[in-house]
């Protein structure tokens, strides 16, 4: 990232302030984009050791230790029902605050982190229904940013304790 | 500027359960006939609490109707009114009523109008009651008990009143306003208020947020002590406060007046004489303003409430958190004392370094204690609730019974506490209900009318054990044994010992009630205590005579948050088997391993078969050994049964922390939660119980890992 997008980037922040809009954090899975809103992001941290819990689905990775907390970790794309890819040193890990009946620390596993984003609520459309292809309750909206689209994502849809266990 | 005041919700509503448990206990001591001034004035003063904070709230239903309830016993403790039995059982009915609209507000939903009209109702009666007796009350009387009890004046009659108030110079500080005070006093009568300001200093030196002032004033009206007192509440011991009743308007002439009272009221003066703490009029006024004479009843109510609440609160006591600031303090130190040494480190430092690291283990094993014994409660917490529970079983099933709670202030970790409370409200009702007779039966069998119901807790080893023995009929073997042989538990001819009976009264769907009361007997009955129990890691067990009575014994683990662990492996994989269920550990003897139908092994250890079960296969492990001669079966007692878990290797045995699967994931069929190893890593606690649950019934495993197709 150069200077002069950084200068934009804060520029942006200060815009947004009154204008509505909400940051969100941005990542990819092969070569979509997904974003979440940036202040339910806890912490990114890379790919490490997990602890593996016997009889769960195989999108459940494991169980983290996250400085005393344990933190269990999701395999996106798993979850997607994409393919596998092995975990790299470039793997990251998303560490997402998630609201229910209780809230929850849960961590998401991603290729890659790019880059945080003002979105507008006027620049989101409705999530787009597939029917039967694929389940898209979980998106909260599309936004086109920069001529990509973005799926901006329902953490607390996606992550609920069904959806996951 | 306004404050959101919904910030202190929670804090109410915790003081006003508190403040209603108080006034619990002390109506059932009442009802025992066990009326003191200090239980009357602390049940006062918790509904008085409860009525403010109400009001400050804007729950004004709420204060409405403690305020009928604070009216009754203000009366009867002023002497007004007698504590009867109606009396006492309608104030806790109230306090039920009052109890059940708090935790309406709390969850937001309805209260039940019906229930609470009926019991203010109820309320008013007994207070139209009164009404005729209020006047009885003679002047003497009454004046003398004022001075003599502590207990407030009610004569309603013209009267002028002598307060001296004297502020302790932070009364500002607190809050409180004397001009608002007055106000309120104003309104109760006539007022001449003169302030006596000889104490204020010049103004360089003032200082306005210290009170310099203090006050005469001279109430005239229609109001008892009670009334004047209630003004001073809230300063009650920020202050100096004498209150004194004038005899016909006489205030300004003191020394008269002491004469009349004199020849008026003897008895009350030598009362006074006798007790230097009640002072008698003006000479005591001006030569000992220090203490508070004629007090306000405050001073012992604020006792009872103090000594109460060390157990009424879950509030962690100073001391316990002095010591742990003075170990992490401690452990600062150590900490500062091992970075140096590793700031420049070389061999010749290593004796230094492991002095710090001794230390640091002694600082972490002590902070542990102190941090253990912070979550360590009372078991009293559980007990109180029983008073009422026998209270009111007792009355609607016509028995007679005295209950004995002994060791309460045995100490016992929170979560255990929550989780005890409803398998002790069950063996409590069992034995009020099916244990202990009716007076008759009693009578009958030469035993007192009453019966006794014992509850008692205390240390043993690392458990806590607490009991519940009656002196009541006693299991009844031979219908237990009937309805065992009924539902097909026992063969017909089968002959069991009387303990092997009494067992059985723990297995499923074993209700032996004659007839299924709202009491007990609903057939939820004692396989779920053990159940509750067991998943405490403790257990439960009962001793009976035919005739004399039964006790139950449940033994706990003192806390569920540290426990001693076997770490083993399996596969690439390390649990944790809780150390208390294991039995032992042997190396596998292939001729000593059967098949059942090809599949099913079973293990003989001693005169025993245990069923073989192979972790890696109930987890769906990949890798680990299959060669039972190469791993090691580790015996375990699971709810009595004994099971031998087939694992690869023991590791270490250490202390565990158990933190919760559920916080951020869910339960897990199989484990009981996780922990972490020293190397940071993550470790799964096995839940013996549910790993043999998965063995019997291979489609939990299946189920499971059929959803990860999806």
């Amino acid at each position: 990232m150069n200077t002069e997008n950084e200068i934009l980037d804060i520029l942006d922040i200060a815009d947004s302030i009154d204008d509505g809009s909400q940051q969100y954090l941005t990542f990819e899975l092969d070569s979509e984009h997904y974003g979440v809103e940036i202040l339910r992001v806890q912490e990114i941290k890379g790919w490490g050791a997990v602890t593996s819990i016997p009889n769960t689905p195989e999108h459940v990775c494991g169980v983290l230790n996250l400085r005393g907390v344990i933190v269990p970790i999701i395999d996106l794309r798993l979850l997607f029902g994409m393919p596998f890819n092995a975990y790299t040193k470039t793997t990251v890990v998303v560490v997402l605050k998630v609201e229910g009946i209780t809230d929850r620390i849960v961590g998401i596993v991603v290729d890659a982190v790019s880059d945080a984003y003002n979105v507008h609520p006027d620049m989101i459309s409705n999530a787009p229904d597939l029917g039967s292809i694929v389940d898209t309750s979980f998106i909260k909206g599309i936004a086109d940013i920069d001529e990509c689209m973005l799926m901006l994502l329902d953490i607390d849809k996606l992550l609920s304790v069904e959806q996951i266990g | 500027m306004s404050i959101d005041v919904t910030q202190f919700h929670g804090v109410f509503f915790e003081e006003s359960f508190e403040g209603l448990d108080i006034m619990e206990t002390g109506l059932l001591s009442m009802s025992q006939g066990e009326i003191d001034d200090d239980t009357v004035n602390g049940i006062f003063r918790a509904a008085h609490s409860i009525k403010g904070g109400a009001g400050t709230f804007g729950f004004s239903h709420i204060s409405e109707f403690t305020h009928g309830l604070e009216t009754l016993l203000d009366q009867i403790r002023n002497g007004e009114r007698e504590a009867t039995h109606e009396v006492i059982e309608t104030l806790l009915s109230a306090v039920d009523t009052l109890r059940e609209m708090l935790t309406a507000v709390q969850s937001s939903s309805d209260v039940d109008e019906e229930k609470v009209a009926q019991v203010s109702h109820a309320l008013e009666k007994i207070l139209d009651d009164t009404v005729a007796e209020t006047g009885v009350n003679s002047e003497d009387t009454s004046v003398a008990d004022s001075d003599e009890s502590g207990t407030t004046e009610t004569n309603t009659q013209q009267q002028s009143w002598l307060i001296h108030f004297k502020p302790l110079p932070h009364l500002l500080q607190t809050g409180n306003e004397p001009i608002r005070m007055f106000r309120e006093l104003a309104e109760l009568g006539e007022l001449t208020v003169s302030v006596n300001d000889e104490e204020l200093p010049p103004f360089t030196d003032l200082d306005p947020e210290i009170c310099y002032f203090s006050w005469e004033l001279t109430l005239t009206g229609e109001m008892d002590e009670a009334e004047i007192n209630e003004v001073f509440e809230w300063v009650d011991g920020d202050c100096e406060l004498t209150i004194e009743r004038l005899q016909e308007n006489e205030a300004s002439d003191l020394p008269e007046l002491l004469q009349e009272q004199q020849s008026h009221d003897k008895p009350e003066v030598v009362e006074a004489i006798s007790q230097p703490m009640a002072t008698d009029n003006d000479s005591i006024v001006v030569e000992a303003p220090s203490k508070t004479p004629i007090k306000s009843d405050a001073a012992p109510k604020k006792k009872t409430v103090s000594s109460d609440a060390s157990t009424a609160s879950i509030r962690v006591g100073t001391d316990k958190v002095d010591s742990l600031v003075n170990l992490v303090g401690e452990l600062v130190i150590t900490q500062s004392m091992l970075g140096q040494i590793g700031d420049n480190f070389d061999v010749s430092m290593l004796p230094q370094l492991i002095d710090g690291l001794e230390q640091l283990e002694r600082n972490t094993r002590e902070l542990q204690e102190s941090i253990m014994r912070i979550r360590m409660l009372p078991i009293s917490f559980v007990f109180n609730r029983f008073p009422r529970l026998v209270h009111d079983m007792t009355s609607k099933l016509g028995k007679q019974v005295e209950l004995v709670l002994t060791g309460e202030q045995t100490e016992l970790d929170k979560t255990v506490m929550e989780k005890i409370g409803d398998p002790l409200v069950h063996l409590v009702r069992n034995s009020l209900d099916h244990g202990l007779e009716t007076p008759e039966k009693r009578l009958a069998a030469n035993k007192s009318e009453t019966g006794v119901l014992k509850l008692n807790a205390y240390h043993q080893g690392g458990n806590i054990v607490i009991e519940i023995s009656d002196d009541g009929a006693g299991l009844n073997e031979e219908k237990i044994l009937q309805k065992a042989i009924e539902k097909g538990l026992v063969e017909p001819n089968e002959s069991l010992s009387p303990e092997k009976i009494h067992e059985l009264i723990f297995l499923p769907g074993f209700s032996t009630a004659d007839q299924v009361s709202d009491l007990s007997g609903r057939g939820v009955g004692m396989d779920v205590v053990r159940k509750n129990i067991n998943s405490l890691g403790g257990a439960v067990e009962v001793k009976s005579e035919s005739g004399v009575g039964s006790t139950f014994t449940i033994r706990l683990p003192l806390t569920l948050a540290i426990m001693d662990g076997q770490i083993i492996q399996v596969a690439d994989q390390r649990y944790i088997i809780p150390l208390i269920s294991i039995i032992e550990s042997v190396e596998v003897d292939i001729s000593k391993v059967k098949k059942v139908t090809g599949k099913g092994e079973l293990y003989k250890i001693r005169d025993e078969y245990v069923p073989l079960i192979r972790l890696r296969n109930v987890f769906n492990l990949d890798g680990g050994i299959e060669d039972l001669e190469h791993g090691l079966l580790v015996i375990v007692d699971c709810e009595d049964y004994k099971i031998g878990l087939f694992v690869d290797e023991l590791l270490a045995q250490q202390q565990v922390v158990i933190k919760s699967l559920e916080t951020n994931f869910r339960k897990v069929k199989g484990l009981a939660g996780a922990t972490i190893l020293g190397d940071g890593t993550v470790a799964l606690i096995l839940d013996i119980a549910g790993v043999m649950a998965m063995h019997k019934e291979p489609a939990l495993i299946k189920q499971t890992s059929l959803k990860s197709v999806v």
